[in-house]
């Protein structure tokens, strides 16, 4: 129980500690601390599997706990989650060394890695609430640290606001289940009934799309790369993103069968869409924030077959490679000085053989070349969709090995923009800072490894296929052939390195620019949310201003003062007029009364 | 323990007010607030166990303590308190917030602001009616305030006083009539402002009877009569020079009639206190308020809420003569009213409460009178005077009435959604800080109705929590608020921003209130507001949409705040914003009981909750 509470305890104190006391020294220090203590806890958790549930909200006929339930994979994961905190904080320590809001950003970095380690471990889903709206909230805060740069605030807003959008969905879709089964306790919600558990249900994968960003809530994705890229890591890598994916997995039992399909629609959409839009991306962050996407798609793929356990393998998989291609991008766009643009962005490989090697490495696990975790993972995937054998099944598995040769394609195109269109000299060999070097190394090392994990690991995960091997395999040749090809012939024809005729984007088309653009989703989604706010806001404030306020508050008074000038000018007459007046009253008094009199 | 926790503030405010001119008087207040709080804290000691039992022919030992002593028995009048789970940590909240605004007071936290609002109205010499300033006019401002920079400030009188003009219908106006009777002590005779929105300046000199007001509205009458102040001088003249004693003891006024609201254990006291606490609310706002509008919104404010408890009384007096007992305790125990009456109660009621609460569309005189109030007065209001709203339709409506709260639960629901999903809406667009902080909270309070009004034990305890959490995070966005205004001058937020580069920690703190407000897990809004939807969707069938107008009101709320972030910290540092100073050490102390509640809340909802559990409802 303690390590299960020290596990979240830890980081969150140190980061809401860190948030207090802005020290640097200090900072530093609880920055490498907290995801130390957590990684040591979670290797406890990998041990002990500790389960255990103390109340923390009663609020009569529903409980909400404080209950962890760490199971094996849940600790891999955990594992995964503060490994890659571990090494983006000692990444940060070098890569942020200039920055005076450094402290903040270490704490911020802490809470998000406690938020994380909340989701993977609870086991009550109000309780799994608080780490996942914390996540977003840090989330916000990371991304708009550059308080300098014009776009960062927008783009951390739309990043909270789009994801809290998801969450309205998602806090219904627990409260239903929650109410239907009278616990929140996610072992206790398989027995829900069918009718809440699918309304519940999707409400909840509509959180989960927003948090994972799937199609349609993709649009807060690729702004968010204004945020440092360490933090870049973070929310693609083993945090945020993979969130969406992990409760899914969780959840999995409360699914009724048959809605399996809806999930493996939006898997099959984002997979696909998200690689043409990396394919066509224009810059080397923004490839790299598209793949998150296309990746996750394969996650929610595995959750549409059932099989948890192959989406949490391809998630830690995909934790690893993508924090090294980040962590690498940012070492790449610092040596080559330039804003990120692949249009200019370029090395040689030999300016920096480490970011070189590590770059390469990252982008052949993407692609899913093997030995590399890359291969194993997405294998799993299609594997569990090969044998499921239902619609959904068919589904994901056909727009996985489309969204392979997608993967291929783009993570060739990547590399090919990188480094293999010359460079200009430089004087020396570039320096990596020693905190970058180990970080880039760390995950190396782990995705090279990463193979025995598929053998030895706690993932239920089906057999490797060897016609499924062949086939991905084939997949991802295909999609190094499509961009070599497109790549060889503008070398024939002498098209200059730089020129943009020369991208392997190329063979997209004249679709290329709306997928560059990410199909203008977000711009349509920012327009029209930007339209109805203004509209409805318009329309509220002439309700409650013009309406309540105005009209019916202020004008009874306006009313009533009305009346009394009225009554106050019935009473300034002179002799006559009261005269008149009375006379009348006593008329009208003595009709009434003999009215009344005759009447009863 | 319970007449202590009553008188404390009580005395405390009358001493205040005795030795307003003494140096230490602010010490004497937050001295008696601070006693205040202990005697509050304490009162959970040696508590009955909240099972009632017959003795001796009356129902007794659900209230952890009570007292009672004969008043007026033939109006069924007693002065009896009384204290249960649920009163308890209302009662604590308003001590907390009573201390905070104390020693806000006392630190002069706000000093400068003070000063730059009131130069403008200080600054104008000489007697005599005079119409050229725009409506304001001050006798001898010799108070050595800004004579280098009296041209332009007296400009800025003009045009505040213009926007008076502009903005107040005349016709809600009450007329002023401060009267300034000479012979006060120390400054008053020094400045008096007199401002007559409709007619233009008007100068009351000293010593003479008001001039040239257009007859004084007996509203504004009483209140002066009763406060048996020298009108609208000691409280600008002070203000002036730092925040005035007496408005520590109006503070304290507040705090002792919203205690005894909380502890009313007749229904006859209950209406007493709940009138009670208009009065230094409305001195409050009407005195140190913002000068371009607290007039108008002080009357709004007093008539709109005067006017619901009229009907709430007649509701208490049906109850009253339906079942021969004004005693609160008995009357929940039995079941309230008889059910042929119940929903007649039950709405009378629930109309005096909604509008203190305030419940859409009762809720117009709410942003207008946080906007004009001083910090501290929106402090109060936000953190206090909703709750007394709230806690009487939870306590007082609910109990006494509960079939009629049953039969009339749709409806309440219906309005409170429309309230939360309207303010949200209107806060997406409000142009300046503090009115959208107000709007925020007909919202918030939205919550509450609705889970209130659910009918659930879960909605009950999500709607007190919620209630008490709201008060904790308004009060503290209102204070930060207050010293945005006070620093930058505007509260607008076209002309804000780059407050994280000019004052981090400030913009620190505003962020953690956002979070606060927009219902952040782990923070206390959380709790309130999600079980809210819990208990909506609970009862199902169109409870549900009720449930998704609930949680989508959330995402508004985080929707405007992020807005309103945006606007305040984000971005180029603003000219208003340049230079501003960080967060000084008496706004920390000030400010921090509220953070770390808000934290401790939001971490360890549970013995709250238990507390709720155990109250009499």
């Amino acid at each position: 129980m303690t390590t299960g509470l020290l596990l979240i305890g830890f980081p969150a104190a140190t980061g809401l500690a860190g948030l207090v006391f802005r020290h640097r020294g200090l900072a530093r220090y609880f920055a490498l601390a907290a995801p130390v203590v957590g990684l040591y806890m979670a290797a406890m958790c990998a041990i002990m599997n500790p389960k255990f549930a103390l109340t923390l909200a009663d609020f009569g006929p529903i409980r909400v706990d404080l209950a962890l339930e760490v199971s094996g994979t849940a600790a891999a994961v955990a594992i995964a989650t503060a490994f890659v905190t571990l090494l983006v904080q000692a990444y940060s320590v070098p890569y942020l060394r200039d920055d005076p809001h450094y402290p903040a950003f270490a704490a911020q970095v802490n809470l998000f890695c406690a938020a994380m380690l909340l989701v993977v471990t609870a086991d009550d889903l109000v309780f799994l609430l608080i780490g996942w709206e914390v996540m977003g909230a840090c989330s916000y805060l990371l991304i708009a640290h550059y308080a300098k740069l014009p776009e960062a605030p927008g783009a951390a807003a739309k990043a909270f606001l789009v994801t809290r959008f998801g969450d309205v969905a998602f806090v219904l879709g627990v409260m239903i289940l929650g109410a239907a089964a009278g616990s929140f306790r996610i072992g206790e919600l398989a027995e829900v009934p069918d009718g809440p558990a699918a309304a519940g249900m999707l409400l909840i994968l509509f959180g989960c799309i927003g948090k994972s960003a799937q199609f349609p809530l993709q649009i807060w994705l690729p702004p968010a790369m204004a945020g440092p890229t360490p933090v870049s890591a973070l929310i693609h890598a083993a945090t945020m993103v993979a969130a969406g994916a992990y409760v899914l997995t969780r959840l999995i039992p409360v699914w009724p069968a048959h809605l399996l399909l809806i999930v493996a629609i939006v898997a099959a959409v984002t997979m696909i869409g998200a690689g043409l839009c990396a394919l066509a991306a224009r810059d080397l962050k923004g490839v790299l924030a598209w793949s998150t996407v296309s990746q996750v798609g394969f996650m929610f793929a595995a959750v549409a077959v059932a099989a948890g356990d192959a989406a949490l393998f391809h998630l830690v998989s995909h934790a690893g490679f993508k924090a090294l291609l980040f962590l690498t991008a940012g070492v790449v766009i610092a040596i080559a000085g330039t804003n990120g643009s692949l249009r200019t962005t370029r090395l040689r490989p030999g300016d920096s053989p480490l970011a070189f090697w590590a770059m390469t490495i990252g982008l052949a696990s993407m692609a899913g070349l093997p030995p590399l975790g890359g291969f194993y993972s997405k294998e799993a995937v299609l594997g569990a969709a090969y044998e499921a054998a239902t619609p959904a099944g068919v589904v994901v598995f056909w727009a996985g090995i489309v969204a392979s040769i997608l993967t291929a394609a783009y993570a060739a195109r990547l590399w090919l923009l990188l480094f293999w269109r010359g460079a200009p000299a430089r004087d020396e060999r570039a320096v990596v800072p020693s905190g970058e070097a180990f970080s880039l190394w760390a995950l190396m090392i782990v995705i090279l490894a990463f193979g025995g994990l598929y053998f030895a690991g706690p993932f239920l995960l089906p057999e490797l296929h060897l016609d499924l091997m062949s086939l991905l395999l084939l997949a991802t040749l295909g999609g190094f052939a499509v961009v070599a090809d497109a790549w060889w012939r503008g070398h024939r024809k002498g098209v200059p390195a730089m020129d943009g005729e020369r991208d392997p984007a190329g063979v997209l088309g004249r679709a290329r620019p709306a997928m560059a653009a990410g199909f203008y989703a977000e711009r349509l989604a920012g327009k029209g949310f930007r339209a109805i706010a203004r509209t409805a806001s318009g329309a509220a404030r002439v309700l409650d201003e013009r309406l309540v306020d105005r009209t019916a508050v202020e004008g009874s008074a306006r009313a009533t003062l009305a009346a009394a000038e009225d009554t106050a000018a019935g009473h300034r007459g002179g002799l006559v007029r009261y005269l008149r007046l009375s006379a009348a009253g006593t008329l009208l008094v003595t009709a009434v009364a003999i009215g009344v009199s005759l009447w009863s | 323990m319970l007449v202590p926790a009553v008188a404390v503030p009580f005395f405390g405010a009358v001493l205040v007010w005795a030795w307003r001119d003494r140096a230490f008087a602010h010490w004497i207040g937050v001295a008696a607030a601070a006693l205040g709080l202990v005697v509050v804290a304490l009162l959970p000691l040696g508590r009955g166990d909240g099972n009632w039992s017959t003795m001796g022919g009356s129902m007794t030992g659900g209230w952890w303590h009570e007292v009672e002593f004969a008043w007026a028995p033939s109006i069924y009048l007693d002065f009896s308190l009384a204290v249960d789970g649920i009163s308890w940590p209302l009662a604590t909240l308003t001590a907390l917030l009573g201390l905070l605004c104390c020693l806000h007071n006392a630190l002069g936290a706000e000093r400068h602001t003070s000063a730059a609002l009131q130069v403008p109205l200080a600054t104008v010499a000489t007697g005599g009616p005079s119409r050229d300033a725009g409506g304001v006019t001050g006798v001898p401002g010799e108070s050595g305030l800004g004579e280098p920079g009296e041209p332009a400030l007296g400009e800025d009188g003009g045009a505040i006083g213009a926007g008076a003009e502009g903005r107040s219908s005349a016709a809600l106006q009450v007329p002023l009539a401060t009267v300034a009777t000479g012979g006060q002590t120390r400054r008053s005779l020094r400045a008096v402002n007199v401002q007559s929105p409709a007619a233009g300046g008007v100068t009351g000199v000293p010593g003479e009877p008001a001039s040239g007001v257009s007859g004084g509205a007996p509203l504004s009458g009483t209140a002066e009569a009763a406060l048996g102040e020298s009108g609208g001088a000691t409280g600008t003249a002070d203000a002036a020079a730092g925040p005035s004693a007496t408005l520590t003891a109006l503070l304290l006024a507040v705090q002792f009639a919203s205690t005894l609201v909380f502890f009313a254990d007749n229904l006859v006291l209950f209406f007493i206190a709940f009138e009670s606490v208009l009065l230094p609310m409305w001195a409050i706002i009407h005195r140190y308020g913002d000068p371009a509008a607290r007039r108008h919104a002080a009357a709004k404010f007093a008539l709109f809420t005067v006017a619901g408890s009229l009907l709430m009384a007649t509701g208490l007096f049906v109850a009253i003569a339906d079942t021969g007992t004004a005693d609160l305790g008995a009357l929940i125990v039995l079941g309230g009213v008889s059910p042929e009456i119940s929903l007649l109660v039950f709405a009378l009621l629930a109309i005096g409460f909604a509008v203190k609460a305030p419940l859409w569309p009762l809720h117009s005189w709410l942003p207008d009178a946080h906007t004009a109030a001083p910090t501290v007065g929106s402090v109060l209001l936000a953190g206090v005077l909703l709750k007394l709203g709230t806690y009487g339709l939870i306590r007082i409506a609910g109990g006494i009435a509960p079939q009629g709260a049953a039969d009339a639960a749709p409806v309440l629901a219906v309005l409170a959604a429309i309230g939360i999903i309207v303010a949200g809406l209107v806060c997406l667009s409000l142009p300046e800080l503090k009115r959208l902080i107000a709007y925020s909270s007909v919202g918030h309070m939205g919550f509450v109705v609705l889970a209130f009004a659910t009918g659930t034990e879960a909605g009950v305890n999500a709607a007190l929590f919620g209630n008490l959490a709201h008060g904790l995070i308004t009060p503290l966005l209102f204070f930060l608020a207050g010293a945005l205004k006070a620093r930058t001058h505007t509260g607008l937020l076209g002309s804000l921003g780059g407050l994280r580069l000019a004052a981090p920690t400030l913009a620190g703190l505003l962020c953690f209130a956002a979070f606060a407000s927009l219902g952040l897990p782990g923070l206390a809004g959380f709790w309130g507001e999600a079980f809210t939807v819990y208990a909506a969707t609970e009862r199902g069938g169109a409870w549900l949409a009720l449930a998704a107008a609930a949680a989508f009101g959330a995402f508004l709320a985080a929707a405007y705040l992020l807005r309103m972030l945006r606007r305040v910290s984000h971005g180029p540092v603003a000219p208003a914003v340049a230079g501003v100073g960080d967060v000084t050490a008496a706004e920390l102390i000030v400010w921090s009981p509220l953070v770390a509640g808000t934290l401790l809340l939001g971490l360890i909802p549970g013995p709250l909750l238990d507390l709720f559990g155990e109250g009499l409802l």
